[in-house]
Order: structure tokens, then sequence, then C-alpha cells
């Protein structure tokens, strides 16, 4: 057993060190001589580029803009689905079929889906508007990609919050009734205050992936047009396997490690007080 | 039963009953229409899938195939890379379930039974580098397999060659060990009783051949659950492979789709018969495990 643990420490924590002490260098593995080390150099340089922070907000966009669909939707389907109907457990397995495909494959479907000829602009051609080239217009490119993962979000965050909503004592909700609260405030005043501490799960846990999306917008735009759809990840990369600048893309990676906390304690924050409201 | 509690139960009883005859059914046509809004992609993959290339520019586009064929799949097995990077998805995503039940285990069982010097410490550096978000470990991770030792053509010191770039080995690497199996198999561990250990003890069992005859034949959900969490990781693993892969024959399932879909024109029909291939097994794994899945999932919650 005590190897399993050596090999634990081996895969996950010498790297992240090691790591660290690139981010501290200038490491091009093209040139001759290995990592140079100095300092704090490196994350002063990627904090004074405006390309980083304008990586930082359309990662921001991104994720605030995913979650802002998916999450009263995916409380919405769960709603829908918790109680006993005829078809309910096939349709609950069905809604979470996006959530056990994966992003690849998920994405080649809606390359097709934004093609010229596909089904979105075949709609709009329905109610009489012209044809967008959805994945390669900088106005529309990151909304596009957003949609996408809202989609493919719903199932999981259902699931979740079908849980939560199965662990709301029946009790308490009659005792709403009995009060005279019609469905709309049962749910306002009830239902919604006890599920508050799972939409706080729901929220991180998505915050947390979202803020390291990288194979649907490498696939779909490759975080263009005009690095319009550039999230941190995307530039991490391109900085490392592109431009061979290893120091300063490991510098980048722990600043988005940085984000991605400051992201999850904000939504903590602001989404219990929320709750105690 | 008081009389005021009957009758505030009736009333209750009048309130909770909305759901019966046709406004039953009636949910049930709103939930099959939203259902219907969610899979509709799906549909459409299925059905490009099955179209003959010549219906799938028709305009309008139809779902249901006139003709329908099995053309694309043959187009796809015959002539494109799908073969080859279906072959070592399976191969990298098996190694992957086999070392990580193995392993997470294994490394879960010492972390819950075992007080080794530091082993409260460690745990909760591993956990936390759980959190550490993928990136941070890739450039090290690179380096360390373009440098592995005496691999590739490297020296002793890792200089010289390629390493473990463009192998198996080097896809599997950072699979191998996922720190979040390693934390649900010490939280399942932990919820087992200790009189197991003690009377194996009593008849004189080592550590080893206790956790390999006693606790681990009694965790097959947790080992499910590993299993499955480890293969659809393996199995959807994009970045990693994009980064060590660099010829045909040693690309995965999502770098073999995603190359096809950045081929100038796209076409349609193979892709989505390309993508038909990839998620089947992936649903299948889930399918198999999902019983297991869930209350292997629910047992890590429990203890802290």
């Amino acid at each position: 057993m005590l190897p399993a643990v050596a090999a634990l420490v081996v895969v996950t924590l010498l790297p992240i060190a090691y790591g660290f002490y690139l981010s501290l260098t200038s490491y091009n593995p093209v040139e001759r001589g290995g990592p140079r080390f100095h300092g704090l150099d490196g994350y002063v340089a990627v904090l004074s580029s405006g390309q980083f922070w304008q990586a930082v907000l359309v990662t921001i966009q991104y994720a605030a803009g995913t979650l802002i669909l998916t999450v009263p939707a995916a409380l919405g389907l769960a709603l829908l689905v918790n109680g006993r109907f005829p078809g309910v457990a096939l349709f609950r397995s069905m809604l979470f079929l996006p959530r056990v495909v994966s992003l690849v494959a998920v994405s080649m479907i809606w390359l097709w889906l934004y093609s010229r000829d596909g089904l979105f602009n075949y709609v709009l051609d329905l109610v009489g508007l012209p044809p967008v080239s959805f994945l390669t217009d900088e106005d529309t490119a990151l909304l596009s990609l957003i949609l996408m993962r809202a989609w493919k979000a719903l199932g999981g965050g259902m699931i979740i919050f079908l849980a939560g909503l199965q662990a709301i004592p029946k009790d308490l909700l009659e005792a709403a009734a009995v009060d005279g609260c019609g469905r709309w405030r049962q749910f306002r005043h009830v239902t919604l205050p006890l599920l508050v501490p799972i939409t706080i799960y729901v929220v991180v846990v998505d915050v947390i992936y979202l803020a390291q999306s990288f194979s649907e917008i490498y696939i779909l735009t490759s975080g263009g047009p005009l690095s319009s759809t550039t999230v941190v990840n995307m530039l991490i990369y391109k900085e490392a396997f592109e431009n061979y600048r290893l120091g300063h893309a490991s510098a980048m990676a722990f600043l988005l490690f940085c984000l991605i906390f400051a992201l999850a304690y904000l939504n903590i924050r602001v989404l219990s007080r929320g709750g105690r409201r | 039963m008081s009389l005021a509690t009957a009758g505030r139960d009736r009333m209750v009883a009048d309130r909770a009953r909305p759901h019966r005859g046709p406004a039953r059914w009636r949910r049930t046509a709103l939930t099959g229409m939203a259902t219907l809004l969610v899979v509709t992609p799906f549909l459409w993959m299925l059905s490009l899938a099955f179209k003959p290339p010549t219906e799938v520019f028709t305009y309008p586009p139809r779902l249901l195939p006139q003709q329908p064929t099995l053309d694309n799949f043959v187009y796809v097995w015959e002539t494109t890379n799908i073969p080859v990077a279906l072959t070592n998805s399976l191969v990298v995503s098996f190694l992957t379930v086999l070392v990580n039940c193995l392993v997470a285990t294994a490394a879960g069982y010492a972390f819950a039974r075992v007080d080794f010097g530091g082993s409260k410490l460690l745990f909760i550096l591993v956990l936390g580098s759980a959190m550490v978000p993928a990136v941070v470990q890739l450039i090290p991770l690179f380096l360390v397999t373009r440098h592995f030792p005496l691999a590739g053509g490297n020296d002793i010191l890792g200089q010289g060659g390629t390493g473990l770039l463009d192998t198996h080995a080097g896809l599997l690497l950072p699979l191998l060990v996922q720190p979040l199996n390693v934390f649900l198999a010490r939280q399942y561990f932990l919820d087992m009783p200790d009189e197991l250990a003690d009377a194996a003890r009593v008849d004189g069992a080592g550590e080893l051949r206790i956790f390999w005859r006693i606790y681990l034949p009694l965790g097959k959900p947790i080992v499910a659950t590993i299993a499955v969490l480890s293969f659809t990781g393996a199995w959807e693993d994009f970045l990693w492979p994009l980064v060590v892969v660099s010829s045909p024959d040693m690309q995965t399932l999502p770098l073999a789709l995603s190359s096809f879909a950045a081929s100038g024109v796209v076409q349609y029909g193979p892709l989505m018969a390309s993508t038909v291939i990839a998620i089947v097994p992936a649903l299948l794994i889930f399918l198999a495990g999902q019983r297991h899945f869930v209350h292997g999932l629910g047992s890590g919650g429990v203890k802290g």
C-alpha cells in the first residue's frame, strides 16, 4: 500500500511543486540551458499583459453566461421530473444523456447544428431571418459556445437538484399548504430557501469546471475569431505549446488557479447571503 | 389521531392530489416535450450518421433518412483513422481503469486504516491537489514525459530523445493515479467496521493480506465507481493527448474526431458516424456501472 501512496505523491504533488518552480523561471525548451530563475518577474509580466486580462474576462463571461442559462433550466427540469407520472424514469435518464457524452462528441454534433446548413440556420430561415455564421462571427461565437455548454451541463444539474428536492420533508410543504400558501408561495418560501446549499454546490462545482474549459473551444473556434473566445486555458496552451514559453505559461496556470479559487469563494459568499434573506 | 389533525390531513390530501387522471398525462406531455427538445441534437446526430451523402445537404433538412444506410460507418471503418484511434482509446482507458482500481483502492485503504508518519497531512495535500486545475500539472508532466530517462532515445539524464512522447505509456502517465478516486476509496474504507481487520489479525494475517482478501472484496461498489470515473476520465481526455501525441498512429478517439472536424470541408455523415462510435462505449460503461456508481458516490460524503 505504501508504494501506492508514493506513486500518488509522485504523480500529483511533485508536478505541482515543479510547476510552481517553473512559474518562477523563464524557460524555452528550444533554447539551450534549461530554466532560468527570475523570481516573480513572470507573474509581473503576465499581470501587466492586456492579453491575459482579456482572457480572464472571456473566461468569466463564459462561466457566468453558462451558469445563468443552465442553473434555472436545470432547476425547472428537476421540478418537472420530481413526481410520479407515466414515463418519468425514461425522461430522467434521457435528460441526463448530455452529461454522459464527452464534450468532444458534443462539439461534433453542435458543429453541424451551427453550420451554414445546420439546424439553427434552418430555424432562422423558417422565421424569415438571414443566416448567421455562429462560430466564425465575433459577435456570436462566445454566445454559441455558452449555449452548447449550458445544454451539456443541464442533465448533471438536474439530477443534483432532483436529489435536493427529494430531501425536502413533505411535512414542511404540507404545513405551508395548511397555512394557505398556494403552489407558487410554497415554492418561493419553502422549497427555494431549502435548495440554497445544493445550488451553491452546483454553481461552485460548475465554476471550477467551466473556468478550465478547453476542448470544445479548441475544436469549435480555437479561441477565435480575434481571440473573442480565448479563455485562460486556451491562452496557456498557446503560450506553452505554440510559443514554447513554458515559464510564462506556468505562471498563467497558477494565476488561473487563483482565479478559480476566487470565483468559487465569491459564489459561496454571494449565494449563502442570498439564502439568509 | 385526534380530530383536529384528521381534519388537517384531509385538507392536505385534497391539495396534494393534482396529478391524477388527465393532469398526470398533461405532465407527461409537458415533460416529454422538454425531453424532446433536450435530446434533439442526438436525434440529428443519428439522422446524419445513417443518411447517404446525397441527403445530407437536402433542404429543408429531414430528421428521418429516406434511405437509411450504413455507408458512413463502412467509410469511416475502411478509410479513416477511427479504427486505430478506437483501439488506442480502448487500450488507454482499460489500462487506466485497471491501475486506478488497484492503486487508488490501496492508497485509499492506507489513508483510511494505516497510521503512518504524516498520513493526515499527506492526505490533505493530495485532496488539495485535486482542486488544482489540471493545466497546472500539464507543463511539468509534459517535461517529465519528454525527458523520461532511457526512453525514446533519451540517455540516463533524459536528454537527447523524445522520451515517452507519442507512446501509450506517455498517454497513460497522468491518468494512472487520480486523487479523487483515492478520496472516494478512503471514505468508503473509513465506513467499514474495524472488527473485520482485528479478527483477521488474530488469525495472523498481515496488512496487505487483510486489504486484499477482506476489505477489497467487500468494496465492490467503490471499485465499480472508480472504474466508471477513471474510464470516462481517460475516454474523454483531450488536452493531454493533444499535447503528447504527434503521429496519427497514437491518436485517441477525441483527437481523431477533432482532426476529422478540422480537415477542410467537413463530411458530416462520416463525422457523425464516428461520433456515434465514440459515444457508445462510454454509454455502455456508464449503464453497466450506474447502480454501484450512485451508491459509491453517496457513501463519499458521510464521514470526513
